[in-house]
């Protein structure tokens, strides 16, 4: 096929020798975060950050002894983040063998989050997953066997990223991004156009109108990336499906940990039929509820979409909540539901406890730490359930919270960027500078948009410039 | 039975645009070529549109120059118009283009090649390879006779299994009735060699006496003339020029066309290649943009001395009465005689993916191709790999490295790296937006960028090195007073920048600040520069660009270094891609069939992904 333009393989290159920043630490509600910034700029980096001891006097890093850490805050715009120490580690006796800084925070993944966001403002870019120990080995810091699982981590987590970051980013804000890069895209098209066949297209009077087109994509950006802080963009939480038979009390138990009546409880069997859901916070940890149709075979075909959906949140849930009926037998049905949750994320809720006619240790066994039995009318197993899940977080059986914080700051840095981009055009159109110049930022900013919606460079221009514009002899 | 047998360093296959670049080379680095053509009348033909040069293009003559080569200075000889496109521009998309006299052109590169010692040109059809042990070793012809090369250049541009057509007349034919090349295919497959089915098109020409000139609009060339060849510069190409006439198509003759489309070959379905999206035929593009209610006509005249005249932008192959309905429905042409009919041509090219950076075959050693058969189009295109093909075929012979302009040195670098690496499904032309470092890939800095390289070669002399270092000693003395000129805010100066819509200046400021800005240019700000001495056009360019783009140069120089720190990462020869443990089957399967020489290639192959570069990054670093 043909080549793409301005190149995201320049960005390739850059991207080996850029700075790059992460958290080290998972992000659960532990007593302290560790993020970890190396390569070039990190010293500057930390210097632009990082205040030192209680008067916030301005720090040095490159005056410092390797392997020394220092006491102060983390200041941003003359606000004081956190309390912090920075440990140093001068090239070429770290861990990657490039400068390295360790700025030690205090827990919850806001501040650390908030911390990682600060560094990526000053110059730092998020790291890819495994990029730190991709970059010791290139640098010979590790040794040769360590090599293949660094491949591993670095392929399959680069394909989890792509796939957390997609399915989290909300349709609508997915679709803003495409038009604004559509509209990017079908200017630089037209410019590139006007250039290869300047007799036939025309740029007299374009800089009004790609001004007035930059000025608005510009404001549309900003609105979304500054919507990017309250978490609105980036659905943060774990996935969980709550799944079962019909009628075996789905819905109840919904209500009952949210404590209001969003879903519509009755007796009848297949009333949700769609997918209901519901952010609840367990102690700081966040779940997307989704309530889902009884599953079993139907002819009614509205009641099969919903157990159509149903399947598919299984299959993209994070956690599952199984339930099962204990007043009534434990059927084919049943038995079908069980095995939809093999090796699958799952807690198993026998409930309606208070009123148990069966016993189904044989069928789901008697492991305390998934299986929970349950009431919505007394209450019992409600601690008992909030505790397992916590401990699936904390033991990192769901890891999914890392990867959406990172996913928000990394989407949020792409914009960012294309902003700085578009801005970069806008002030050399004003500025009258010719118009083979404009491109270079606006395909800058087009790349770097699709970053967001994980869509890579391809013939994209080329095909654009063929499909809209009639040039040529 | 005929054995005859003759021995040379190189042969090359066809004397169009690519082959005499290539021939002219190897001959001039004293090796003894042979160059072989259908009709030694046609050597350097122009079959399609009048002119030489144009966006992107003319960058690529410039280079041709640069290395040594002959286009430039060849058109500056027989151009009649001359233009230079984009002037109002960054100087990255100035492009020159002349209007050429064919047969001129065609019977001075034929006197160059000539009186060009060590080459032969020889008229008749190649209709075999001989290959030993994937080895070239010679062609042979339709006569029977061998001729033993080291090295064989493929030039065959349009002319392999060549089928011309319009409306439902076929003929089995090249441009112009040239005789088609039909063996040489075989030969080409039955070596492993893959082939591919391309088409192109050329507009009808027209008898001038029969159009009406006074319904169109007059398109002068420029007064100032400005040279292809960097060797012309300080020379007068002053000239008589001829004017080329602009019309347009109109909603009848978009009425005429789509009442015709069940007679255009292309639309049913005789034309099987794949045409270039580029050039699009008249039926193309009145099928595909339906909402434009009219098309730009440019009668473009085909030399000095004759009456025909070129239709540019109705290029086609409807039914010849079709044609004349269709031509006589635009404004000025309501009488016209056609001489020639517009036609389409099919013909045979390889896949580009089976060559390297230096135009050889991966699998057959000495064997190079150039040109349109390589799945580019145009004469510039052509002739810029003709020159490359030709260098390396002379550095194959000896044993030595091959010369690789890269993506960050050249048009010609971007050309050959995009087909060797990304191939393509149309015929392939340049275009200033596949450049990635654009800003310094200018037209005016070929010299800089090349030059030395056409010297090291041996195809630049001494003499022409040393005027060029010469003038870039002349630059770069003058961008380095320019730096140091204090401009004091005097009356004078304010009022000079006022009048030039330019703000004025309450402190002192270097010229090189002022020279900077979008309003003004060097030299604009000669009447505040007194202490100025007058310098060449060329050298005045040069100044002019290094200062006012410094920024963006300096940004583009960056990424060239990221550039080429990831193609100095190279990939060994023998690496077995399924022995990398977590590349994805698609990276396995198109790293394996490209086989990149470096990470910097690798990463440019659509179908591998970033994270697949990082996986191959650590991969060779284990096996360091």
């Amino acid at each position: 096929m043909i080549q793409p333009f301005l190149v995201l393989e320049g960005v390739i290159y850059m991207r080996e020798t850029e700075t790059i920043a992460a958290i080290s630490t998972a992000l659960g509600n532990g007593g302290i975060h560790i993020i970890r910034i190396s390569g070039p700029e990190t010293f500057r980096i930390i210097d632009k950050v990082f205040k030192k001891g209680k008067s916030l006097r301005d720090f040095c890093a490159e005056k410092q002894a390797s392997h020394t850490i220092h006491y102060g805050y983390i200041v941003d715009n003359d606000v004081c983040i956190d309390e912090v120490m920075v440990s140093l580690f001068v090239s070429p006796n770290s861990y990657t063998t490039e400068d390295v800084a360790e700025i030690n925070c205090h827990g919850g993944s806001f501040v650390a989050k908030n911390i990682l966001e600060i560094l990526v403002k000053n110059g730092s870019r998020v790291a890819a997953p495994g990029e730190f120990t991709k970059r010791a080995f290139l640098n010979g810091r590790i040794d040769l066997t360590q090599a293949e699982s660094i491949m591993d981590i670095i392929q399959s987590e680069n394909d989890y990223a792509l796939k957390a970051s997609m399915n989290h980013l909300r349709g609508d804000i997915k679709n803003d991004i495409e038009i604004s890069r559509e509209k990017i895209l079908h200017d630089t098209a037209f410019i590139e156009a006007a250039l290869d066949d300047p007799e036939h297209y025309s740029l007299d009077g374009y800089a009004d109108k790609l001004s007035e087109t930059l000025a608005e994509i510009i404001n549309n950006l900003i609105k979304l990336s500054d919507s990017y802080d309250n978490g609105k963009i980036i659905k943060e939480g774990i996935d969980t499906a709550i799944i079962g038979k019909p009628n075996v009390g789905k819905s109840s138990f919904l209500n009952y940990i949210m404590k209001d009546e969003k879903a519509i409880v009755t007796d009848i069997p297949g009333t949700t039929r769609d997918i209901i859901e519901q952010r609840l916070s367990l102690d700081g940890i966040v779940l997307n509820l989704m309530d889902t149709a009884g599953i079993h075979k139907t002819e009614d075909y509205v009641e099969s979409i919903g157990v159509e959906k149903s399947l598919k949140a299984i299959e993209d849930a994070e956690l599952i909540i199984c339930m099962f009926d204990a007043s009534r037998e434990f059927d084919k049905e049943d038995e079908y539901v069980l095995s939809l949750i093999k090796d699958k994320n799952a807690i198993i809720l026998i409930n309606k406890y208070d009123i148990a006619k069966f016993n189904f240790d044989d069928k789901v066994g008697s492991d305390n730490t998934r299986v929970i039995y349950y009431s919505t009318i007394t209450g019992q197993g409600y601690s008992q359930l909030s505790e397992t899940i916590k401990n699936m977080f904390f033991d990192n059986i769901i890891d999914v919270q890392n990867e959406t914080y990172i996913t928000n700051i990394r989407h949020k840095e792409a914009i960012n960027n294309a902003i700085t981009s578009l801005k970069l055009t806008l002030q050399n159109v004003n500025n009258g500078m010719p118009e083979d110049l404009f491109t270079i930022d606006l395909m800058d900013a087009y790349n770097y948009l699709g970053e967001v919606t994980g869509e890579t460079v391809s013939d994209s221009l080329i095909d654009k410039i063929f499909s809209e514009f009639c040039m040529g002899k | 039975m005929n054995n005859l047998t003759y021995e040379y360093d190189v042969v090359v296959v066809g004397a169009g645009h690519a082959g005499c670049e290539a021939a002219l080379s190897t001959a001039r680095l004293g090796y003894d070529t042979i160059m072989f053509t259908v009709s030694i009348d046609s050597v350097a033909l122009m079959p399609c549109n009048p002119n030489i040069g144009g966006t992107s293009k003319g960058h690529l003559v410039r280079e041709i120059d640069a290395l040594g080569g002959q286009m430039g200075i060849n058109i500056d000889k027989t151009f009649i118009q001359s233009k230079m496109l984009n002037r109002s521009k960054g100087p990255a998309v100035h492009s020159l283009r002349a209007q050429a006299d064919k047969k001129q052109y065609s019977q001075e590169m034929r006197n160059v090649l000539e009186n060009t010692e060590h080459l032969t040109i020889r008229q008749g059809e190649v209709s075999e390879l001989v290959i030993e042990d994937n080895v070239i070793k010679g062609v042979k012809v339709t006569s029977g006779t061998v001729y033993k090369a080291k090295a064989v250049i493929l030039c065959t541009g349009v002319y392999l299994k060549a089928k011309c057509i319009y409306g439902d007349d076929i003929t089995y034919t090249g441009p112009n009735g040239l005789a088609a090349a039909n063996s040489l295919s075989q030969s080409l497959i039955d070596n492993g060699i893959e082939i591919r089915r391309f088409k192109t098109g050329t507009p009808a020409r027209i008898d001038k006496r029969t159009i009406e000139f006074t319904k169109m609009e007059e398109q002068k060339g420029d007064e100032n003339i400005v040279p292809f060849s960097f060797t012309n510069y300080g020379k007068s190409l002053d000239k008589e020029q001829i004017s080329c006439w602009l019309t347009y198509t109109n909603e009848t003759t978009h009425t005429i066309i789509k009442d015709n489309i069940g007679r255009s070959p292309l639309y049913a379905g005789v034309i099987e290649g794949t045409g270039p999206r580029y050039c699009p035929s008249i039926e193309d593009k009145v099928m595909r943009f339906a909402d434009k209610n009219r098309h730009q006509v440019f009668i473009e005249p085909e030399g000095e001395y004759t009456n025909e005249m070129y239709v540019g932008g109705m290029s086609t192959s409807l039914p010849e009465d079709v044609q004349y309905k269709m031509y006589r429905s635009v404004p000025g042409l309501e009488n016209v005689h056609i001489v020639r009919n517009g036609y389409a041509i099919e013909y045979d090219c390889i896949n580009p993916l089976q060559l390297k950076h230096n135009l050889e075959f991966k699998n057959i050693k000495g064997l190079f191709s150039a040109g349109q058969i390589n799945g580019s189009s145009g004469y510039e295109e052509a002739g810029a790999q003709g020159i490359v093909a030709g260098i390396n075929s002379v550095k194959y012979i000896e044993g030595k490295d091959p010369v690789i302009i890269d993506r960050s040195q050249g048009y010609v670098g971007v050309l050959i790296d995009d087909l060797v690496t990304k191939g393509t499904n149309e015929p392939y032309r340049m275009m200033t937006s596949r450049a990635e470092y654009r800003l310094i890939l200018r037209q005016d800095n070929a010299d800089q960028r090349l030059i030395s390289i056409g010297h090291e070669v041996g195809l630049i002399n001494d003499d022409r090195y040393n005027d060029y270092l010469d003038k870039m000693e002349k630059v770069n003395r003058e961008v380095e007073r320019i730096k140091k000129v204090n401009i004091s805010p005097t009356k004078e100066v304010n009022d000079f920048l006022s009048e030039n819509n330019s703000t004025n200046i309450t402190t002192g400021v270097t010229l090189e600040e002022l020279i900077k800005r979008p309003e003004l240019n060097y030299t604009l700000v000669a009447c505040i520069d007194p202490k100025r001495e007058p310098l060449r056009e060329d050298i005045i360019e040069q100044v002019d660009n290094i200062i006012k783009y410094e920024g963006y140069i300096a940004r583009q120089l960056r990424q060239i270094n990221q550039y080429k720190k990831m193609e100095g990462k190279r990939i060994p020869e023998n690496i077995d891609y399924s022995k990398v443990g977590n590349l994805r089957k698609e990276a396995i399967q198109k790293l394996t069939a490209i086989k990149p020489v470096s990470v910097g290639q690798a990463s440019r192959i659509s179908g591998v992904s970033p994270s697949d570069i990082s996986v191959l990054l650590v991969y060779l670093k284990s096996i360091e």
